[in-house]
């Protein structure tokens, strides 16, 4: 059983990671981001860089800034200060190397559009504006569905299909645009077992053949079985780096603060009543 | 079950409606006359009807658009918002020695105000807390407040040759000329144009705007892009139709549109097809009636087409989804009366242990205390599983399964059980999987287990439910 | 300028409206259908136009009975639309009341045409608050002076009377219902009833105000002081109040500019007033869009020019959780989405 910690002051908190040197062909390389909604700051002189071919979760509680720091280095909301650098130059000019899976809830599934054209959008970066969609692209599309599993099921529009159904929708999206670094936004979310299988082994994929995924993840208990590189994430970055070193339970206290010590002694208290 | 007010009072006020019409409140041309206009004899009726045919088939298509981004009401703000840039331009080409009634001068300073307002609806919404409809509310009314200002300063003009100026509120085809009718044309080209080359990207950008952003567009120009071409219709269509009922040549025949299709692509064409049919029909009304102002005709003939749309509609419609809702009622219904059937005689062969229960009637009396169904439900259940071949009906008092029904009612008991089993036993991944509709659990779950899961229930003190030979399954049981 | 007593009734009279429109105006924001107040002035058309088929006779009883029940079926239809047909409710707003508009189009043609009164849209429409105080129904001596009390004064009075009670009586089910419809019916308010309150008084406001004034009042009145007041403050009484004051503020100074200002630009006559209020109503938000302290645009290039915020302490857990206790908590409802 573990000791609730008093919450630690700013002075005992583990230093911050030094100020790291880029190289420049890191896929990711965050310096000194800042994002403020309103007047509330919500990133806080972030510092980040994350290596080729690893599979990264960024974890953190609720409210910890995950999401805002996807959208953010997308250039989805402004920042306030910082800047992101994508394989060594910023990232408007590597928008093609970029693929995104934002969060289900953010599309308005009553549209008139059936899963095949959902993932052919995937190929409109390449595609470019004013020119129109070929066979070509839609077979890229077509690929990437049946690659995760769905083929069958590319005519039905998009709200007749179960969330994870909707959720291999938008990975193939991210597939058929053929990216080199992913943000993946809680894709684990509400999908059935099946399809978190289909989502760790697409990743595994992905990460053999040199790609770099982000991962914003919820769940504790898997963090160490899926991913090789963790980022914890509180408003700041507490800690990155390999899985091994940085997923500790001193870290995640630091992370979690009070709460950790909430959710343990809540699992706790369940065993002892199962024994 | 409360579509039935609705559906209703809809009948109830269409046929008042008609009525009235029938009692020569409306007086409406016959039927001679109207094939005459409808297939265009004469220049003027012509001029017209092309011109408004053109306009709703452009606003029918760039309104679709403006739907799925959820902005329709921009269009009204954006035609209010013209009616200062019209009384502007009036005032500034009067005062440099013109006539103020040039066409193209009045319609720039309409689509300068248009854009300045849907500019800042924008910046309202972006800088302060309001929503899209406050920030739309504030522009509508102090634009269309400023445009009225300036509208009667103008009209207190001496040489006050403003009367024209009104139409714009409210429309008048009356004063259309070739002239105007090559403006709709060249505009309604644009627009279609325009659609075909940008679908992609007004696809993109009215379902997911921040994908857009990730691939690099900027859904800024975008935007305006699209709100350019609706303001271009709106202006166009303000002389027309004027100011109030443009909105909805934008809205209404893309609204009826979406009740037919889940493909934007057809949404496009049927949008672009009824908002041609209303402008030609509506028109051709008017030019029959002259007072009877051929806006509102078109509103009303698009509404009429919308309302349905709204009911009749393929794959939206009020209809299609109470008839898979009423469906859905009547298949829990039977699964729950089968399967209190299964029971029943579960109880009455209980005594003998080991042996499936056999068919045999069962006391509607009995039946009725299983569940908690009132006497009325029961009775429409049973006279429902009559009709479907599933019950046979014994005497008074009592009622027997059918062959099939017997099959059918231990396969809905057996799944049942199987999946109250799962979902206790696999509580966190199970909800899910469960698909109470599958024929055979073991298509969902796999026959391994399937078997673990009816051990547990025999651990339990379950009775077991033995399926009848395959064969005897009705598809139509388990199918619907 | 000077301030004829016709003047001061113009602009008691458009204060009344104002404060009128303004109060129901705030929850109309605070529920994100604004542009309610648009439909519902031009979807009334054709109950004005049947309480006149019924009568014969301009701004009687059944005029405004036959507006005002059309006015509340516009909010009815636009939630069926919306509900029923699954139609995004902009959109079904739109639908509702341009047909409805031009409904009541055909039906003022018809009329001017089997009558021959001319029934013109744009006067109903515009109403004008110009020539209000020229109805007088009753004129009184005080002290020195006489007064001539017009009928709108009257009617508008009560109308706000109306709004005033019935908002004080349901304050807080209003303030429930507005701010959470669901809570509000577990806790037995019915928010149901509470919206098409909201829409009967927004109706009832509405015809009442613009057989009166004119329309372009109404429809600024209902969403520019309420608006205004919500860039101001965070509490609901004190955004009523607000906006009650910028509603007088407007149309103080709509009158005021309406007749002093078209001289200084070389035009005669006055101009509208009913324009000018909603023009001066347009102005004041302006002002506070500007520079409001908490949400002003200034605001915001102020927030930028100061780098720094104050450092906050970073591993408080309470600094965020309002949104949810525990980890734990936030995973749960995350998987139950």
């Amino acid at each position: 059983m573990i000791q609730t910690p008093s919450r630690p002051d700013v002075d005992s908190l583990p230093t911050p990671p030094e100020v790291p040197t880029h190289s420049p062909e890191m896929p990711l390389a965050i310096d000194d981001l800042t994002v403020a909604y309103h007047n509330k700051p919500v990133l806080w002189d972030i510092d980040l860089d994350i290596p080729e071919g690893k599979l990264v979760g960024i974890v953190g509680p609720n409210g910890a800034g995950k999401s805002t720091l996807m959208k953010a280095c997308l250039d989805l909301v402004p920042k306030a200060s910082g800047r992101v650098m994508v394989y060594g130059k910023p990232y408007k000019r590597q928008r093609s190397l970029v693929g995104y899976v934002p969060q289900r809830e953010s599309v308005d599934w009553d549209y008139p559009i059936s899963a095949l054209d959902v993932v052919t959008m995937g190929t409109y970066g390449r595609i470019g504006l004013f020119r129109p969609v070929r066979k070509l692209h839609r077979d890229t599309a077509m690929n990437a569905l049946e690659h995760v599993g769905i083929g069958h099921l590319a005519k039905r529009q998009i709200s007749q299909l179960s969330g994870g159904q909707q959720q291999r929708v938008f990975l193939a999206r991210a597939l058929a645009q053929d990216a080199r670094l992913y943000f993946m936004d809680e894709p684990f979310a509400a999908v059935d077992a099946s399809t978190e299988r289909a989502i760790i082994d697409l990743l595994h994929e992905l990460k053999d053949q040199g790609k770099t995924c982000l991962v914003v993840h919820h769940d504790l208990s898997t963090v160490a079985q899926y991913f090789d590189w963790v980022v914890l994430l509180n408003m700041r970055v507490v800690k990155a780096g390999p899985t091994e070193d940085v997923f500790t339970r001193e870290n995640l206290h630091a992370t979690y603060g009070g709460r950790l010590a909430l959710l343990e002694e809540a699992g706790q208290a369940l065993r002892d009543a199962g024994r | 079950m409360a579509m039935r007010p609705l559906l209703a009072i809809t009948v109830l006020g269409l046929s008042s409606v008609l009525s009235a019409a029938e009692g020569g409140f409306f007086h409406f041309p016959d039927a001679s006359e109207l094939w005459e206009v409808l297939t265009l004899r004469n220049y003027n009726t012509r001029l017209v009807v092309g011109s408004t045919s053109l306009l709703g088939l452009a606003s029918g298509v760039i309104g679709s658009f403006l739907l799925l981004r959820k902005r329709s009401l921009m269009g009204d703000t954006l035609s209010h918002a013209c009616l200062p840039g019209i009384c502007i331009m009036y005032l500034v080409m009067t005062g440099l020695g013109g006539s103020g009634k040039s066409l193209p001068g009045l319609l720039f300073g309409a689509t300068v105000t248009g854009l300045l307002g849907v500019w800042l609806v924008m910046l309202i919404r972006n800088t302060t807390r309001m929503k899209d409809d406050s920030a739309m509310g504030i522009i509508l009314s102090v634009f269309y407040g400023f445009g009225v200002v300036l509208l009667s300063v103008i009209k207190g003009l001496p040489d006050s040759s403003a009367a024209g100026l009104e139409s714009y509120i409210y429309g008048k085809v009356g004063s259309m000329v070739l002239q105007d009718f090559f403006l709709i044309a060249s505009v309604t080209g644009v627009v279609l144009v325009a659609s075909c080359f940008l679908l992609k990207e007004f696809t993109l950008l009215c379902f997911d705007d921040a994908y857009a952003g990730i691939l690099g567009w900027n859904t800024h120009v975008l935007d305006l892009v699209l709100l350019a071409l609706v303001t271009a219709v709106t202006v166009i269509g303000l002389q027309a139709v004027g100011l109030i009922l443009i909105i909805a040549f934008l809205i209404t025949p893309a609204a009826a549109a979406r009740f037919w299709t889940d493909d934007l692509r057809i949404m496009l064409f049927l949008a672009g097809a009824i908002g041609g049919f209303s402008g030609w029909f509506g028109s051709s009304i008017s030019a029959l009636t002259p007072r009877l102002s051929a806006g509102a005709l078109i509103v009303l003939m698009a509404a009429l087409v919308f309302l349905f749309s709204m009911f009749f509609g393929k794959t939206r419609g009020v209809v299609v989804r109470l008839r898979s809702q009423r469906r859905l009622h009547r298949k829990v219904g039977r699964q729950h009366l089968l399967r209190a059937l299964y029971e029943l005689l579960e109880e009455q062969a209980g005594d003998r242990f080991g042996e499936f229960p056999s068919n045999a009637p069962v006391r509607i009396s009995s039946l009725q205390a299983k569940r908690s169904w009132t006497p009325g439900r029961l009775r429409r259940l049973i006279r429902q599983a009559q009709k479907e071949d599933h019950l046979e009906r014994s005497g008074g008092e009592t009622v027997q399964l059918s062959e099939p029904g017997f099959g059918e009612a231990a396969r809905t008991t057996r799944n049942h059980r199987l999946w109250e089993t799962y979902l206790i036993t696999h509580a966190d991944v199970a909800p899910q999987h469960v698909d109470r509709d599958a024929d055979r659990v073991e298509h969902v779950l796999g026959p391994e287990l399937v078997r673990q899961l009816e051990e547990k229930l025999a651990r339990d003190g379950k009775p077991l439910v033995s399926l009848p030979s395959p064969h005897l399954i009705t598809p139509g049981g388990a199918g619907i | 300028m000077t301030w004829y007593a016709d003047d001061v009734w113009i602009v008691i009279i458009g204060s009344l409206c104002a404060v009128a429109c303004a109060l129901p105006g705030c929850f109309l924001v605070l529920r994100k259908m604004s542009m309610m107040g648009d439909a519902i002035s031009h979807a009334v058309l054709p109950g004005l136009a049947l309480g006149f088929l019924v009568t014969q006779s301009r701004a009687s009883l059944p005029m405004f009975i036959g507006a005002a029940v059309v006015g509340v079926l516009t909010a009815v239809f636009t939630q069926w639309v919306g509900q029923f047909g699954k139609v995004d409710r902009g959109a079904a707003m739109g639908i509702v009341f341009t047909t409805l508009f031009a409904l009541g189009l055909l039906m003022m043609a018809e009329v001017n045409h089997k009558t021959k009164v001319d029934l013109d849209v744009s006067c109903v429409l515009y109403g004008a608050i110009e020539f209000t105080p020229l109805h007088v129904i009753h004129s009184f001596q005080w002290g020195e002076t006489w007064i001539e009390l017009p009928l709108a004064a009257v009617t508008l009075g009560a109308v706000l009377l109306i709004n005033l009670i019935v908002i004080l009586a349901l304050y807080k089910e209003f303030n429930l219902s507005s701010f959470d419809p669901a809570l509000a019916r577990t806790v037995g308010v019915p928010a149901t009833l509470m919206h098409y309150l909201l829409m009967s008084m927004v109706a009832v406001t509405t015809v009442a105000s613009f057989e009166a004034v004119g329309s372009i009042i109404v429809i600024a009145m209902l969403v520019v002081p309420g608006a205004t007041a919500y860039l101001l403050t965070n509490r609901l009484s004190v955004m009523l109040g607000i906006s009650a004051v910028v509603g007088i503020a407007s149309a103080v100074l709509g009158h005021w500019g309406a007749v002093t200002l078209p001289p200084k630009f070389g035009y005669e006559n006055p101009t509208s007033t009913s324009g000018g209020m909603a023009v001066a109503a347009g102005v004041l938000f302006l002002l506070v869009w500007v520079f409001s302290p908490t949400q002003g645009l200034l605001q915001g290039v102020w927030m930028r020019v100061r780098k720094e915020p104050n450092p906050i302490p970073v591993t408080d857990p309470d600094c965020e959780s309002s949104r949810g206790p525990t980890s734990h908590h936030a995973a749960k409802t995350l998987r139950s989405r």
